[in-house]
């Protein structure tokens, strides 16, 4: 049986032995890379360039088609359309007023929500390393919004938020004053950034996690004997040893959040206003949503995104190699 | 023998397979519209043998959003029910070449308003592209049972907005409910007031939107009822962009006094509410100029990609016919777009009587309705000002912009997507 089984295996990749060494023949060994290379390259050109190239087409044509052939060229008028403005910290002087909104809006979220979310999964990743009764409960509870659908999570909190949902009944009950907590800019923009973190960083706590447990155990007991404080073993020790780790969680937090959309789009729609209006809704609103398409003016806005990202990736990069070097 | 029956069969078959006809037929319901054109297609069925009617039941979502884009690629059903005419008529199919001159005189005769709507762009000026199966009007709809509570008298029809506000608030405040007035966050619902206050909506050239002394005057009074809390602010400040949201589940939960939506809540009214409430609607509400509402409605249209226009255009007369309407209209709870019907009514199937009331009242109003309303509805890019609208006017409400700024900017808004469209 085993006999039988052998042979066809064998048999099976006999089939591909007279075809790759005719082919090895004929291109000459040194380009059968291509030929292994080439399944994957198809697919990524398929799938990753041809769509970049064409999102580029749209960015330099205009009208609401979507036929290539049907649309005007326009070279960069979209972009010049966006960029035009008097002041670029004032989107009231822009021509287009809500994508310069909505590029604050993210500037502000990305801010504001990267840097909490990473100080909150630190900390709960310094206290889940410690010795603590349910430790691996607690660990649960926070790792458990993650796998949750986006929108499951906006509408959990719509229900809390919204003018009779549970947060209000609670202040109701408890005698103190009710707010519209997402009809409020203020208070809207600080509840996209909280759910945010709510909903993500048991992700970067678990990251931050395994970076602590990485940490060899001997050099905290060399510090104990010393007589070491703890809070100079965290900045001494801890947090040199968790850069690598840190760094990581920072990148790819900061992706996550300049692409953020579902999850404030179901809880606020990028209201009040544009309040909470960010750079992927604006280009859903100015692509998708309104009638006639801006096809072309959507598409610019997303280069200008994907230029900002790109920038973030490489300063990763830089910074991943520098620490290399240093180490 | 055997052999002989077997090659027959399979002839017959394939005969059978060139001869058969399936149209598809993407459609989205309010209430139970698909489930009566399903049913009613079964007669279009036995008089045309070999075509079967597939209807694709749909959300309206993806009638604004997946529809467009099938379209345009040359993909997409055969058939679909709509609202957008302006958008969608460069793929709309003309049935009139494929009808007889009586049919065609006879749906030219039913349906001369609505066919409008369709009849723009490099459409045929006297092609028939839509059946419209649902006309639709903007109106109000007003708690009765909340007045009555408030010992507040309700306003006659015909009472001034204004008459409106004040009535509303004093039913607010006297039952505690959380809203006296909501308008349904699109520019639609908003332009028949605006209308009202005397907005001419069209500029010299004919095109939209012209900010003038009208619409801006709504439009303060609008900001200033947000302000003041008349409107509830969850409906427009709960939302960004040009988000449609609708205060229907407020008004159905007795929450609200007087809601502005359109006859198409009636049957949902009808359904959900059922005697929990005694509910009215308000008739005509009046600005200083007119008591206008917007037309709209959803109608049947047929694409010019399809692979048998016949066929298409068959249907097309079919759902024209004046039974066929009555008999779907009846089930359905709609108002006729079909004149005929219009005149001699429509004998409505188990409607309650705050339904039968509502779509009486509703029926009324229209003939009254402004002819700027008409043009606006079966204005090629309506949609432009409908999504423009809410967008600016919120960030007025909210306090982005000032009310000078927004209007500016929904000026702009709309002649950039114009200009992009062309």
């Amino acid at each position: 049986m085993a006999a039988l089984l052998r042979a066809l295996y064998e048999g099976a990749f006999n089939i591909f032995e007279t075809p790759m060494r005719w082919l090895q023949y004929s291109l000459g060994a040194h380009r059968m890379a291509w030929v292994f290379l080439l399944p994957n390259l198809l697919i990524f050109g398929l799938f990753t360039y041809l769509p970049i190239l064409l999102n580029v087409w749209y960015a330099g044509s205009s009208g609401d088609r979507i036929l290539l052939g049907e649309r005007d060229w326009v070279g960069t008028a979209n972009f010049a359309s966006l960029m035009d403005c008097e002041s670029y910290l004032q989107p009231n002087s822009c021509r287009r007023d809500l994508f310069w909104r909505a590029v604050h809006n993210t500037g502000w979220f990305v801010v504001l929500q990267v840097g909490f979310m990473i100080l909150f999964s630190l900390i709960a990743a310094l206290i889940l390393n410690r010795n603590i009764p349910l430790k691996g409960f607690f660990r649960a509870v926070f790792f458990y919004p993650v796998l949750l659908s986006p929108v499951v999570v906006a509408l959990i909190w719509k229900w809390i938020l919204q003018r009779n949902g549970v947060l209000n009944a609670g202040l109701d009950w408890a005698g103190m004053g009710t707010t519209n907590w997402l009809l409020d800019p203020s208070w809207a923009f600080f509840w996209i950034v909280f759910v945010s973190i709510w909903a993500n960083m048991g992700f970067y706590v678990l990251i931050l996690l395994a970076g602590l447990q990485a940490i060899p155990g001997d050099v905290y007991e060399a510090a104990e004997m010393d007589g070491t404080p703890a809070w100079r073993q965290l900045f001494r020790i801890t947090l040199p040893l968790l850069t690598p780790t840190l760094l990581v969680v920072m990148v790819l937090s900061l992706i996550r959040a300049v692409q953020a959309f579902d999850e404030i789009y179901v809880l606020t729609g990028g209201g009040p206003g544009s309040a909470t209006t960010l750079l992927i809704q604006y280009i859903y609103d100015v692509g998708f949503a309104t009638r006639p398409r801006q096809f072309g003016l959507a598409a610019a806005a997303s280069l200008v995104m994907a230029v900002v990202l790109m920038v973030l990736t490489l300063m990763q990069l830089a910074a991943t190699r520098k620490r290399a070097e240093d180490g | 023998m055997r052999q002989t029956l077997a090659v027959s069969a399979i002839a017959l078959m394939a005969a059978g397979a060139a001869q058969a006809q399936e149209l598809r037929f993407m459609c989205y319901q309010d209430g139970t519209e698909c489930d009566a054109w399903s049913a009613a297609f079964a007669d279009f069925e036995a008089e045309h043998d070999g075509v079967t009617v597939v209807v694709d039941v749909v959300p309206y979502q993806a009638i604004l959003e997946s529809l467009p884009v099938q379209l345009e690629v040359g993909e997409g059903p055969d058939l679909a029910r709509v609202t957008d005419y302006g958008g969608l008529a460069r793929f709309m199919l003309d049935a009139r070449p494929h009808l007889s001159a009586e049919d065609a005189d006879r749906i030219e005769e039913r349906y001369s308003a609505s066919l409008a709507w369709a009849r723009v762009g490099d459409n045929a000026p006297d092609g028939i592209y839509n059946i419209v199966d649902q006309l639709t009007a903007t109106g109000g709809f007003a708690n009765k049972t909340l007045f009555e509570q408030a010992g507040v008298d309700m306003p006659e029809p015909g009472a001034t907005w204004a008459e409106w506000a004040e009535a509303s608030v004093a039913v607010r405040d006297a039952t505690g409910v959380d809203f006296a007035m909501a308008l349904d966050r699109t520019g639609h619902r908003f332009a028949a007031p605006a209308m009202s206050f005397g907005a001419a909506i069209f500029n010299e050239e004919g095109h939209a939107l012209a900010i003038d002394d009208g619409f801006r005057a709504f439009a303060e009074q609008f900001v200033a009822w947000h302000e003041d809390e008349t409107m509830a602010r969850d409906v427009w400040a709960g939302a960004g962009g040009g988000t449609y949201q609708d205060a229907a589940a407020e008004f159905t939960n007795a929450n609200l006094v007087m809601y502005y939506s359109g006859s198409w809540q009636i049957g949902r009214f009808g359904r959900d509410i059922g005697d929990a409430f005694d509910w009215v609607a308000t008739g005509g509400i009046c600005g200083p100029e007119a008591c206008t509402g917007m037309p709209g409605g959803a109608g049947i249209v047929g694409f010019n990609h399809t692979d048998p226009p016949e066929a298409v255009a068959a249907l097309i007369e079919f759902v024209s016919r004046d039974d066929v309407q009555a008999q779907v209209l009846a089930q359905t709870s709609n108002l006729p777009a079909n004149a005929m019907l219009q005149a001699e009514g429509v004998a409505y199937q188990d409607v309650s009587d705050d339904v039968a009331a509502a779509l009486s009242t509703f029926g009324a109003a229209v003939p009254n309705f402004a002819s700027t309303a008409y043009a606006l509805q079966g204005y090629e890019f309506n949609r432009a000002v409908f999504t423009s609208i809410p967008a600016r006017l919120t960030q007025a409400i909210v306090g982005e912009l000032t009310l000078d700024e927004a209007l500016d900017r929904l000026e702009q808004d709309v002649a950039d997507a114009i200009a992009e469209a062309r």
